[in-house]
């Protein structure tokens, strides 16, 4: 010991009040888990994919598994083409850019994948991010500043509402797919700020879709800009594969559409397609596209060369909504509880009473070989707890009956119905 | 009755339909504390507070809001 002896350091501890643990406020959150996974069940958080066969198959703990939780809506993981495409670039350009797209990050397949997007949407401009999540938390923060109001569906995704707290606009939320809700927020603002109204095509936890037919001339009729997150349903939706507002006729007037690599394109990555002129001035104001590496070239050429696929995917479209009708159905007959009434897009939520009988089917499913995805409060709408399946246009049609039977044995042994 | 109280009134009307505990409701009552409410209660009254007064309070209201009166008192202010 060098200053203090045993007997100060002592004293001085005492008098010192001790700092609070910073993970302390994780406390409750902990102790569920705890609880949770005492009982026995499984980690539905901790799932690890030895191997992946195919966009519909994977080794689980060395058991073959259907894959029923991906969001790889339309199979493009393993076309060849995209294989071919990604190995070209990676020997052609090597592993990764280590750079900002506005300093040495930009490689001429980032501006292919750009001019893809283009071609894809019909529109004059594209912004590639290096995430989906990136996209919507930079044209959030960076479109709306200070004394202007994002309007927000209060179920939006969290990339959403986090670029809602990393900018410095004024946040209004209305209740999810509510069209009389926004309209009245809408109202009472202020005429001359200004505004930015944020919806997703197709949300998520619930696989439901927006109005969008009504919301976006709406917005407009306040003078609102309008960004329409296509997530979950480009690729799948509309004539083109652009999504619920082609789908719904309002494409043209959508100010900006916020997208992802990472579902039906099949790698990862994010990007925002627009008309609007200005457009290309973002790229130097907003921060998230700024300040991180640019995607590796390999990505991006996956993903151009999938893009491009997309443009022609009709027949897997079509492929793809038999196999969410027949899911459905054959779910709503065997007595499963859904979040929508009639299968609204590639995703399908089963409702289940509580936390417990979640996990339970969810593992059960896993032992028959199914994976899908369990969710829970806060990521759900008020105290809902989910099995949130998503199908993908690979899957065929035997996989879907086998899937079926899967939650009959699964359902009967938990409980969960009759 | 002031307009002050008689905002108070209806505010602690309107937390009623969320009050499980039956807390007691005073000026310093304290929604996440007291009332023990999540972030999705908070949604759902928030909004019922705001169409009943007609006005809107925005999230980065709603964060410096912690009491039932520093809530009366927004929405005093708001109405103006």
């Amino acid at each position: 010991m060098t200053i203090l002896d045993t007997k100060d350091a002592a004293e001085m501890e005492a008098e010192t009040p001790q700092a609070r643990d910073l993970f302390a406020k994780f406390g409750p959150l902990m102790a569920e888990r705890d609880r949770l996974l005492d009982s026995g069940v499984r980690d539905p958080f901790a799932i690890v994919m030895d191997e992946v066969k195919s966009p519909t198959e994977a080794v689980i703990d060395g058991k073959d598994t259907i894959l029923l939780g991906t969001y790889n809506y339309m199979g493009m993981t393993f076309d060849p083409d995209v294989i071919q495409a990604g190995k070209d670039a990676l020997e052609k350009f090597g592993a990764g850019t280590t750079g900002s797209r506005v300093l040495n990050g930009t490689y001429v397949g980032h501006m292919a994948c750009e001019e893809a997007l283009k071609e894809f949407y019909g529109m004059d401009h594209a912004m590639v991010f290096s995430t989906g999540y990136q996209a919507n938390l930079g044209i959030v923060s960076t479109l709306a500043g200070k004394g202007d109001y994002v309007i927000l569906d209060a179920d939006s995704h969290a990339s959403i509402y986090d670029g809602c707290f990393l900018g410095n606009a004024e946040i209004v939320r209305f209740r999810h797919n509510n069209v009389e809700n926004l309209e009245k927020r809408l109202q009472r603002l202020p005429p001359e700020a200004g505004k930015l109204v944020v919806l997703e095509g197709v949300y998520s936890m619930l696989g439901d879709i927006a109005p969008l037919d009504v919301m976006v001339p709406l917005a407009k009729q306040y003078g609102a800009m309008v960004l329409v997150d296509e997530a979950h349903s480009m690729g799948f939706f509309g004539e083109q594969g652009r999504g619920v507002a082609e789908a719904q006729g309002v494409i043209d007037d959508v100010d900006f559409i916020i997208g992802t690599f990472s579902k039906s394109v099949g790698t990862v990555g994010g990007f925002c397609v627009s008309n609007h002129a200005k457009t290309e001035f973002l790229r130097l104001v907003c921060r998230p596209y700024t300040f991180t590496a640019s995607l590796p070239p390999s990505v991006v050429a996956t993903a151009s060369t999938s893009i491009r696929k997309l443009m022609h995917a009709g027949n897997k479209r079509a492929h793809l909504w038999e196999n969410s009708k027949r899911l459905h159905r054959g779910l709503r007959d065997l007595g499963f509880k859904l979040a929508t009434d009639e299968p609204e897009s590639a995703i399908l939520a089963v409702l289940l009473p509580d936390q417990d009988t979640a996990v339970r089917m969810w593992q059960s499913l896993l032992e028959h070989g199914l994976y899908v995805n369990m969710a829970r409060p806060p990521a759900t709408p008020a105290g809902v707890y989910l099995l949130r399946c998503s199908l993908c246009a690979e899957h065929t049609t035997e996989q879907v009956e086998q899937i079926l039977g899967m939650f009959a044995a699964a359902g009967r042994a938990t409980g969960a119905i009759d | 009755m002031t307009d002050r109280t008689t905002v108070f009134a209806s505010v602690k009307t309107l937390i009623e339909p969320f009050n499980a505990k039956g807390a007691e409701l005073t000026e310093e009552t304290t929604f996440v504390g007291d009332l023990e409410w999540d972030s999705l209660t908070v949604m759902d009254f928030v909004a019922s507070i705001e169409d009943e007064f007609d006005i809107v309070i925005t999230m980065n209201q709603q964060a410096e809001i912690e009491t039932v009166g520093q809530l009366v008192d927004a929405v005093e202010e708001l109405k103006q």
